[in-house]
């Protein structure tokens, strides 16, 4: 079977309506368990204090900050080949996600920067590659609500969110290529982790706890984008009738 | 309980940060469900309504 068979707005909101209540429930429990892990029951660091506490939101939200735009690039990549409408639906239900993600990346990052940096803000190259990926999700979000004609408006913000793929991958790697205040990876899928057991566990539940809430909000938000399709659908087909 | 809740002398860092993130991701799911509930209900209007008018095309072709 095709994967290229959810791109049929019915059998997607077939499958997404039935994934739905399970992604959103296991992001519900897995934030819970999250939040009162890394708030109640995880010690202070021997260096950050309490404000380690901070990075439980901090990292999951920056990395889904990252990953959310990575997901956009994809679906309009998708959506100019194949001209999949969906593909387009996803990315421009993505788009509010990630900022809000990014914003929350920005803020979490300011606050624990104070204490422990000394300044609210540096302009090295991972928080600067991160602030105009914000920008970014703006200025994809205004390109959508600025063109009336959703084909056009489609591939326009398409074409912008791939540019603006660039610095999702700059903000992922800066701190690979330059040397930056921002400290370097703590965790990684190879398994090569720099942290202990008692802040890696708790972390690892928080990222899961973004990521179903990504994809809930992303599902939820790609149904509604479908509905809203459909009724000007049939408006458009009233006023010509 | 209350002890753990002590967040020390960076506590307002600590909640604020906990706290932009119960307005963001709150917002965000508040915000998604109202657009969510509004569509359904914009569609389902508009598909009543055409239902209707084809029901009175097939009963009354004149």
């Amino acid at each position: 079977m095709s994967i290229w068979r959810y791109a049929n707005p019915a059998e997607f909101m077939r499958v997404s309506g039935a994934a739905l209540p399970w992604v959103a429930g296991g992001a519900i429990a897995a934030m819970a368990l999250g939040l009162i892990w890394s708030l109640l029951f995880t010690p202070a660091d021997y260096q950050q204090g309490q404000t380690v506490k901070i990075l439980f939101i901090h990292v999951p939200a920056a990395i889904q900050a990252i990953n959310g735009y990575l997901v956009m690039v994809v679906a309009s990549l998708i959506g100019l080949i194949r001209r999949h409408h969906v593909s387009f639906l996803v990315a421009k239900a993505a788009a509010p996600i990630g900022a809000g993600f990014t914003l929350l990346g920005l803020f979490t990052g300011a606050v624990w920067g104070e204490p422990m940096w000394g300044t609210w803000w540096v302009w090295d190259a991972r928080l600067t590659s991160f602030l105009i990926l914000f920008f970014f999700y703006l200025g994809y979000m205004a390109l959508w609500a600025a063109i009336d004609d959703p084909e056009k408006a489609a591939d326009l913000s398409a074409v912008l969110c791939l540019i603006g793929g660039v610095f999702a991958m700059l903000s992922r790697y800066a701190v690979q290529f330059w040397a930056t205040l921002h400290q370097g990876t703590s965790i990684s899928l190879s398994g090569n982790q720099k942290l202990t057991d008692e802040f890696f566990y708790p972390l690892m539940v928080m990222l899961i706890a973004f990521l179903l809430t990504f994809v809930a909000l992303l599902l939820l938000r790609v149904r509604t984008e479908i509905r809203l399709r459909r009724a000007r659908a049939i408006r458009l087909a009233n006023s010509e009738g | 309980m209350i002890e753990a809740l002590d967040m020390g002398k960076y506590a307002a860092n600590i909640w604020a940060a906990y706290g932009c993130f119960a307005l963001i991701v709150g917002g965000l799911t508040i915000a998604s469900l109202r657009a969510s509930a509004r569509a359904k209900r914009e569609l389902k209007d508009l598909e009543a309504r055409q239902g209707r008018a084809r029901r009175k095309a097939v009963s009354d072709p004149s």
